[in-house]
């Protein structure tokens, strides 16, 4: 299985890249619409800024395609702001429309911790899970982000806590997605890889 | 769940070769950057950051290469930076494979290249570096490796770093660097104290005491050191372990 990561020109695509190779796996980069739609398997990498994902994936005409795929039961995988994009919105951008498959919003954490929620931090699995199967309970993973899905999400699989707690993973059927970086987490990072790339299978 | 303190080895390099010495004095060799970042994501470290301190034109694209040549060997998150003037270098950079991008002397003369590089990147990309050199009660900013004052206050300049998009500190002492007589605590807790985005403490770290005094009378987020990792003089499992057992919450790897 290929894996498809949606290039929406920012971010370090190359370390998800590199994590993937270790586990011998391939992915293409894919900028458009039609290599969206003829992925077998899709990983969206964020970094950056909620309307600047957004907007990119709009201007190159890839919400369309990567909606559908979702929604046909291709499994996704988003990383980070990748987790945030598929939610209606974030109050980062708030008149910026999210991808819209998960209902509810993103939030910026509180006021009274550091920001960004920036390194490594544990995760506590609060729901059955393929996406963390295998993964030890309160597992450190790498973070940097200031904004994060409830922790009361009804997708959320694990949570982790700045301040708040907050979804540090959330899954449903095919779509999944991680607050934190698993290619940056080491080797706890490539057990959540590599039950994705079992998944895509 | 906390979030944990994070030990960064730092690569200071000439562009292609790890280089060790005091204020860019006596400059030897120390090692192959890929072989140590190798190590250090194998025994470890949270964080890698790698340095060209010698940041001439004509070594840049050696230090490229340095960078992908590292980045290959890491799992875990890569900070690098020296010499960085404009959005075009700094994404050379990131492409190159670094997550984060650290600089210096160009955001003192230029404030709103943080601002275009937190367009860009994320703030959570952006690291400010601040060289501080104490003068009576505060610190004043360096560059160029601490041969020359700004003028600039330390506090001061890193609040407005931060306003302008920076998501994180590498704070170094100058009055400590080189000198392996512990970091800076007071200067560490000034500035953590200032501002929102988390401080990385570097310059004057020896032992693992140092380490646990900065991270907790210096509020420091993280803690960054260089020979004394290339050295061998303290493993980074065993600085964890020491951290650990003193309840200074660390990611101790399996």
């Amino acid at each position: 299985m290929i894996v498809t990561l949606v290039d929406y020109g920012a971010g370090n695509l190359a370390s998800v890249e590199r994590a993937l190779e270790r586990l011998g796996s391939t992915s293409r980069r894919a900028q458009s619409p039609e290599q969206i739609e003829r992925a077998g398997a899709l990983l969206l990498p964020g970094v950056g800024h909620f309307a600047a994902l957004i907007r990119s994936l709009d201007e190159r005409g890839l919400r369309e395609p990567l909606c559908a795929a979702i929604r046909r039961g291709v499994p996704f995988l988003g990383i980070c702001l990748g987790l945030q994009a598929l939610y209606e919105s974030s109050e980062e951008a708030a008149d910026v429309k999210g991808l819209n498959i998960f209902a509810g919003s993103v939030r910026e954490l509180p006021a009274d911790v550091k920001l960004p929620h920036m390194g490594w931090n544990q995760v506590k699995k609060v729901r059955d899970s393929i996406a963390l199967r295998g993964v030890p309970d309160d597992a450190y993973f790498y973070f940097a982000h200031s904004y994060a899905a409830a922790g009361t999400d009804p997708r959320a699989v694990a949570t982790s806590c700045h301040g708040v707690p907050f979804a540090a993973a959330v899954e449903r059927e095919n779509v999944w997605a991680v607050q934190f970086h698993p290619e940056k987490s080491a080797a706890t990072g490539a057990i959540v890889l590599q039950n994705f790339l079992n998944f895509a299978q | 769940m906390t979030l944990s303190r994070r030990i960064i080895p730092c690569l200071d390099t000439d562009g292609a070769r790890v280089v060790k010495g005091v204020n860019f004095v006596g400059l030897r060799d120390a090692g192959d950057p890929a072989e140590l970042a190798a190590r250090y994501n194998a025994e470890g470290a949270d964080e890698l950051v790698v340095l060209d301190i010698a940041a001439s034109r004509d070594r840049r694209s050696t230090f490229l290469e340095t960078i992908r040549k590292v980045a290959a060997e890491l799992a875990i998150p890569l900070t690098s930076g020296g010499g960085i003037r404009t959005l075009e270098e700094a994404r050379a950079v990131v492409l190159a494979g670094a997550d984060k991008v650290t600089v210096n002397t160009a955001a003192i003369n230029d404030p709103d290249l943080l601002s275009r590089l937190a367009e860009e990147f994320g703030s959570q990309a952006v690291v400010l570096a601040i060289d501080a050199k104490r003068d009576g009660e505060n610190w004043k900013v360096y560059v160029r490796g601490g041969r020359d004052a700004t003028g600039l206050d330390a506090i001061e300049w890193a609040k407005e770093g931060v306003s302008h998009g920076a998501g994180e500190i590498l704070l170094t002492s100058m009055d400590r660097d080189g000198t392996l007589s512990g970091f800076d605590t007071a200067l560490t807790a000034a500035i953590a104290a200032a501002v929102r985005v988390p401080v990385i403490a570097s310059g004057g770290a020896k032992t693992p005491q140092h380490f646990f005094d900065v991270f907790t009378v210096g509020q420091a987020d993280a803690a960054l050191a260089a020979s004394i990792f290339h050295d061998g003089v303290q493993s980074i499992r065993s600085l964890k372990e020491f951290l650990s057992s003193r309840a200074v919450e660390v990611r101790l790897p399996c």
